[in-house]
């Protein structure tokens, strides 16, 4: 006969278990793709080694393959659709969480997070028909001395790196700004009120708020982040496909998860087929690269934060000395 | 009262159901993989076949050549399909000898956009050569002119779109470059997805026919079907004979036609560049991969007994996808070959 404490334990460390045992799963699903991507790009990491990370040249016919112009075309157009993306989403977010009237505030945001449900492939198409003829009209009437400038240099096509990053940014947006402004909204409302107390203007309450959740918002910035990084349909009907490594945003590049997407089923033999999956184990490579130093700089404003105010706040006081010993 | 009627309706429909289910023997499944490009007609053939044969099912996913050779020679899918036969390497690979055979023909024709000419432009294989290896960059280029006496060509820059996806397309292609310019062999070379010295990648026939579609002073390439379905002008490539032919389905089948004599005992034949009159000179086989000593007897029967329906009567839905026939003379063969599997 169990007492009734005695069964709670017992419910208590089944569902201990039980929860660990997913959380486990996570680690095992993760060192799972490591280990088989690994595993299968072994031809291709014995013959390239370190240079497949460096080289420019991708040539399935004479089996010679080189990473660099695919590393380089997914992070610039991710970088660049995080300039163009994360001030609007930013924009969005304080509208929504400050500064909207109540009307529109409930219409707005479910807008907003129908552009992070629209499939990529539309906004493929979108970008095919609509966004790459304004682009290549802008590149007709480009002037021809910023032409001379490497940045805007190449043919009038209206595919190549500028679309991309601009497709980019408006599926990023949506992310960046709805976890924004959860953030926002966190916010206690007495950090606006002691501003306000303080005699603040209300973008001076703002930017108290902001300051309050920025690593929140930058947790936000590094998913759109991620999300542009791995995307792949969109990117590859706008972006050229042609793999070369320049800082033009006007010539055609390529990504790993387009190159993936676009020669994966024919690749018939062994070597051209475990250099594509050496491609994707650099992509997630690069992926965790990307998120653990997010980490890092979250925790390094988060202690900045916890050094500049010095107010005791709960556990926050106790775990201050111990870890100063 | 109501249950005694539930048992009799029960037992009435296992009676009915029963002889249904041991009279005709279960539905046999074949799967196989393969060629994105002869997709439409083995989709057509296999739901033609299971009308006449309703217990025999056969699957096909068009995964792409690459895909379906691996599938095959993992042994995963019974039958492969690819547009480029399999190398030797890759025969040398597989568990077991593997048995082409063509099916159909395809052809791939180049496909311009170029503001003021409206006439049928007349490329060469190597002045084409030239064009996609960048090295005529202008479309009143002196060689590309002297094809073309009539044309208004303009002074405008050339784009080239080509396939960004790996495909059987630029294998033919490139495999008809390759033979009439060494240039091109040494610098490009031939496969489903090559480096390409110059232009953009689409993805898909559309995606070439987009990019060439919306830039001005633009070349690409895309299936005879493709263009066809959907009304893109191309131009007219010369053969071995000098003669300048446009790609319709006769002149295809006339392409694998002028094969014939040379036809190897495998099938494993190129037939791009073809000598003949009347010739379109990038055409090609697709086929149909099959071990010559399969371990399922039952299923190799079946496919044998399709393989002999699709030979004959079934060349006649090829025209009407698209596709040209093959000529009477190679689906003789392609029938004696089918001895070689041994069931």
């Amino acid at each position: 006969m169990k007492t009734p404490s005695s069964r709670r334990s017992a419910d208590d460390r089944g569902f201990r278990l039980g929860t660990g045992f997913f959380a486990l799963l996570v680690v095992l699903l993760v060192t799972g793709i490591f280990w088989e991507l690994f595993r299968n790009s072994h031809l291709s990491i014995a013959k390239f080694g370190f240079r497949f990370w460096t080289g420019k040249v991708w040539d399935p016919v004479s089996g010679e393959f080189g990473a660099l112009p695919f590393i380089w075309g997914t992070l610039y157009s991710s970088l660049l659709a995080m300039l163009i993306s994360t001030p609007i989403a930013l924009g969005i977010a304080i509208f929504l969480s400050e500064l909207s009237p109540k009307v529109l505030r409930t219409p707005l945001a479910f807008l907003t997070e129908l552009l992070a449900a629209i499939p990529s492939i539309v906004y493929g198409l979108w970008g095919v028909f609509v966004l790459v003829p304004i682009v290549r009209q802008l590149q007709v009437h480009t002037p021809e001395w910023m032409r001379k400038i490497p940045l805007f240099a190449g043919p009038p096509l209206g595919v190549g790196m500028l679309s991309a990053a601009l497709i980019l940014s408006v599926m990023v947006i949506p992310f960046t700004s709805s976890v924004a402004r959860e953030v926002l909204r966190a916010v206690p409302y007495t950090q606006r009120e002691a501003a306000y107390a303080l005699g603040a203007t209300r973008w001076e309450a703002i930017q108290a708020a902001l300051r309050f959740g920025r690593t929140g918002i930058l947790g936000a910035v590094i998913l759109g982040f991620g999300r542009a990084v791995g995307e792949t349909m969109a990117v590859t009907m706008v972006i050229g496909n042609n793999p070369q490594v320049t800082a033009s945003l006007f010539k055609p590049q390529h990504t790993m998860a387009a190159v993936i997407a676009n020669e994966f089923t024919e690749a018939a033999d062994d070597l051209y087929l475990s250099a594509l999956i050496e491609i994707g184990l650099v992509l997630f490579i690069i992926t965790l690269v990307i998120n653990a130093l997010s980490r890092l700089l979250i925790w390094s404003v988060t202690r900045e934060v916890k050094v500049k105010t010095s107010r005791p706040v709960g556990t926050m006081a106790f775990k201050a000395p111990k870890a100063a010993a | 009262m109501k249950a005694t009627r539930f048992l009799l309706a029960a037992a009435l429909g296992a009676a009915l159901a029963l002889p249904a289910a041991t009279g005709l023997g279960q539905t046999v499944q074949i799967n196989g993989a393969g060629a994105t490009f002869p997709y439409p007609i083995y989709s057509k053939w296999f739901s033609e076949y299971n009308k006449m044969h309703p217990d025999v099912e056969i699957n096909y996913q068009s995964i792409g050549s690459g895909g379906g050779i691996r599938q095959l020679s993992n042994q995963t899918v019974f039958f492969g399909a690819t547009d480029g036969p399999m190398t030797s390497e890759q025969q040398f690979a597989a568990p077991g000898a593997i048995l082409h055979l063509p099916t159909v023909l395809g052809a791939v024709v180049p496909i311009y956009n170029i503001p003021g000419v409206d006439t049928q432009l007349k490329f060469s294989g190597k002045v084409l050569a030239e064009i996609i290896m960048g090295k005529i960059t202008k479309w009143n280029d002196a060689r590309i002119a002297a094809l073309n006496p009539g044309a208004k060509l303009p002074a405008t820059d050339i784009t080239v779109a080509h396939r960004s996806d790996g495909s059987g397309t630029t294998y033919i292609l490139v495999d008809f470059l390759s033979k009439v310019s060494p240039d091109f062999k040494s610098t490009v070379g031939v496969a489903t997805s090559v480096n390409w010295p110059v232009g953009v990648g689409g993805k898909g026939n559309e995606g070439v026919a987009g990019l060439v579609k919306q830039t001005p002073g633009s070349i690409g390439y895309v299936e005879l079907i493709y263009a066809r379905q959907n009304k893109i002008d191309y131009g007219a490539v010369q053969n071995m004979n000098g003669e300048f032919v446009s790609a319709t389905l006769d002149s295809v089948t006339a392409a694998a036609a002028a094969a014939t004599k040379a036809m190897p005992k495998d099938f494993r034949v190129s037939i791009t560049n073809a000598p003949g009159a009347g010739v379109y000179p990038i055409s090609s086989f697709t086929w149909l991969l099959f071990y010559e000593s399969p371990s399922d007897k039952k299923r190799s029967r079946i496919m044998m007994d399709f393989m002999k329906w699709a030979l004959t009567d079934g060349q006649k839905f090829a025209a009407e996808l698209g596709y040209a026939p093959l000529p009477q003379d190679i689906a003789v063969l392609a029938m004696a070959a089918l001895k070689r599997i041994s069931i």
